[in-house]
């Protein structure tokens, strides 16, 4: 027989069991640590690199808009205005650019022509436009806001310096020095860039004009095909399947089967796209309409499968109430079951739909990715509804990172905070929708 | 024959392979309390849910005799379970409110039958089933608060008020008060005992002594036979069969 063991002494076998306890805690510790730093370190790098996208260098450029060039009929007619091209306009932002700086008396060394490495091709374009839509302006003298070329941005934003410039002859060392110059007398300069947002793609030469519409455009279509298309046939297989089928081979069998499908590679389904939707079908390649299609197949097994573990979740005891009082089947399901499982659903439609949100491959095999310089319509009587080409965020995120320029790079990385800030916003509607259904017990 | 509401005659029940009810046959009469005594499963709350056919919710559960209500067949191919549910109201073990407000819970029968024709028809209906399953007076102030905040006697009354709304012909009770407290369970037995003046009532209980309280009638089954069926009096001072003799005085079960 053994001593009676006093409370006060921790014996061998407890201390055991605590430490045991300690370092299990530390393991999850760790995870959580290890996990939070990762994101953190996403996150932090995103926004380092991709804020800049947000802001654009611009030109201030003092010009004469000379009447006997830009509309030679004098009669500020918009169609006869319209024959002078881009091509008129561009020496005049040059020779407006060398007077500019003559004006400020900076030294440059640079011809009129060679003022052109400062100045966006996409800056001649935009003073035409100015100019056709205010052709009072034609004969005055004014201060135009002109785009700064990519190697211009990139050197007030860090990216291009003098010695990258004399490697690598994109752009001469003295344009920089004038840039310098023009930055220091306030004609150059960092502003806030909603053409980033709104304007569509722009062409590889171009990469300061290359804005994010399009793509914003065509993922917001995605989401409205996907949103419409799967919520309604998922919560209705889910509750098919859930409460009125009967459980027998079959339906084990398409269980298997939609678990299955939840697993299967994303890019598989934008094969099945193609083949169904393109070739058979025959809608438009490109089309959010498509898109949208392909991302609801891939999107239906992963609502399905929380939806029902939702309506699983919800307790008998509920049904069986609705049924005692004389309830039909569906009656107990419609005013009982789906409103309890509302909640859980949603959740599962919501984190479906972030996924379709942010899901490039079958995107690439339906030629999303094509370069797309016109916004697409919702419903022309052409292309029918969602039938215009588009392109959606995560696919022009591949798309620019494919480029040469490294300021696509930086509107890459712009691109990930728009569809970051896009999933926010889904997913706080998730959580507001969330709270509107939950019910306490 | 004619007096009794329900009779089963040659009632199996079989759940997959498992035989669970076996040849039962029972009478119960109108405006009493019949009581369903026995070990737990002993096939008498299965046997409970063939008079409402609940049992047909579930897929590998299969009923054969014959079930009469009124001296019709609910087994008939005829018969719309959802019609005869809603004679045959049901009380379960665990109180279920529906998570929604006192008044929606006892409105919800009425409504889905239309049976109240505007707002204060409804009112009216709600009030009496809250009287009857005498909770109105705790709960008169607080109709729009969830029926799921009462405390565990007031659910299991509330979801009685429920289950009397739609005006039902028979009650179905199973082992309405093995959640309660013997105050709660004390205040559920009294409206038994009241309600079987509108009703019959059938109710499943594992305490003997309830059973003894509350019948008039007791059927005693083991093994998912019905052993004995008598009047409750009868049943626990003069048994017929050992088996219900050794169960009451505490020997099986």
């Amino acid at each position: 027989m053994t001593a009676p063991k006093s409370l006060l002494t921790i014996d061998p076998h407890t201390r055991k069991r605590h430490a045991a306890e300690r370092r299990f805690r530390r393991y999850g510790l760790a995870g959580i640590v290890i996990s939070v730093a990762a994101l953190a370190l996403l996150l932090v790098s995103i926004l380092h690199n991709g804020t800049s996208a947000f802001r654009q260098s611009y030109l201030t450029i003092t010009l004469e808009l000379p009447a006997e060039i830009l509309d030679p009929t004098g009669a500020r007619d918009r169609d006869a205005m319209a024959r002078v091209t881009t091509l008129t306009y561009g020496p005049l932002l040059e020779q407006g650019l060398a007077d500019t700086a003559g004006d400020l008396g900076l030294e440059t060394g640079l011809s009129p022509r060679d003022m052109r490495q400062l100045i966006s091709r996409q800056a001649a374009a935009d003073l035409r436009y100015m100019v056709l839509d205010r052709p009072e302006l034609v004969g005055t003298t004014i201060e135009f806001r002109a785009l700064a070329s990519g190697r211009i941005d990139g050197f007030l934003k860090g990216r291009v310096s003098r010695d990258s410039a004399e490697r690598d002859g994109n752009i001469s060392p003295e344009a920089l020095d004038l840039a310098a110059q023009l930055a220091k007398a306030g004609r150059l300069g960092l502003r806030w860039n909603w053409a980033f947002i709104t304007a569509p793609d722009a062409s590889d030469q171009r990469p300061e004009a290359a804005g994010l519409g399009v793509a914003i455009l065509g993922s917001v279509y995605m989401m409205l095909v996907v949103l419409v298309l799967a919520l309604p046939l998922g919560t209705m297989a889910s509750i098919y399947l859930e409460e009125f089928a009967r459980k027998n081979r079959l339906t084990d069998l398409i269980e298997v089967n939609i678990s299955n499908l939840a697993a299967v590679p994303s890019i598989v389904y934008g094969i099945l796209g193609l083949a169904i939707f393109i070739n058979f079908a025959g809608f438009n390649q490109s089309s959010p309409l498509v898109g949208g299609l392909v991302l609801t197949l891939m999107t239906l097994p992963r609502i399905i499968i929380p939806a029902r573990a939702a309506l699983k979740s919800v307790p008998p005891s509920i049904r069986d109430a609705a049924l005692g009082v004389g309830a039909s089947k569906m009656q107990s399901v419609l005013h009982h079951v789906l409103p309890l499982a509302m909640p859980g659903i949603l959740t599962g439609v919501i984190i479906g739909l972030a996924q379709a949100l942010g899901e490039t491959a079958p995107l690439l095999l339906i030629g999303m990715v094509a370069f797309v310089r016109d916004y697409p319509a919702a419903w022309t009587p052409d292309s029918g509804l969602f039938g215009e080409a588009s392109t959606a965020l995560p696919v022009q995120v591949y798309n620019w990172t494919q480029r040469a320029d490294p300021a696509f790079a930086e509107r890459a990385m712009g691109t990930i905070i728009v569809l970051l800030a896009l999933l926010l916003v889904v997913n706080a509607a998730a959580i507001i929708l969330r709270r509107r259904f939950e019910r306490r017990w | 024959m004619t007096d009794f509401k329900i009779t089963a005659r040659n009632v199996q029940v079989h759940y997959g392979t498992n035989h669970a009810i076996k040849d039962v046959n029972v009478d119960i009469a109108d405006k009493t309390v019949t009581a369903f005594i026995g070990p737990s499963g002993c096939g008498k709350s299965t046997f409970l849910r063939c008079i409402n056919r609940m049992n047909d919710t579930i897929d590998v559960c299969k009923v054969s005799g014959t079930i009469t209500l009124d001296g019709e067949d609910i087994y008939d191919p005829r018969v719309d379970p959802v019609q005869l549910r809603a004679k045959v109201g049901m009380v379960f073990q665990k109180p279920n409110p529906f998570p929604k407000s006192i008044h929606d819970n006892v409105a919800y029968g009425p409504r889905i039958h239309g049976l109240a024709r505007n707002r204060a028809d409804m009112d009216e209906i709600v009030e009496r089933a809250l009287r009857r399953a005498a909770i109105w007076d705790e709960v008169k102030d607080r109709l729009s608060e969830p029926g799921t905040g009462l405390s565990g006697g007031q659910q299991q009354r509330l979801c009685i008020a429920r289950a009397i709304a739609t005006e039902p012909e028979v009650l179905l009770m199973d082992e309405p008060c093995s959640a309660l407290d013997p105050i709660a369970t004390a205040q559920v037995e009294e409206l038994i005992d009241e309600l079987r003046r509108s009703y019959s009532v059938v109710i499943v209980t594992h305490s003997m002594q309830q059973a003894a309280r509350v019948s008039q009638n007791t059927a005693f089954f083991h093994l998912g036979s019905l052993v004995e069926f008598g009047e409750t009096g009868q049943i626990f001072t003069n048994p017929v069969d050992p088996r219900t003799e050794s169960y009451i005085s505490g020997r099986i079960g």
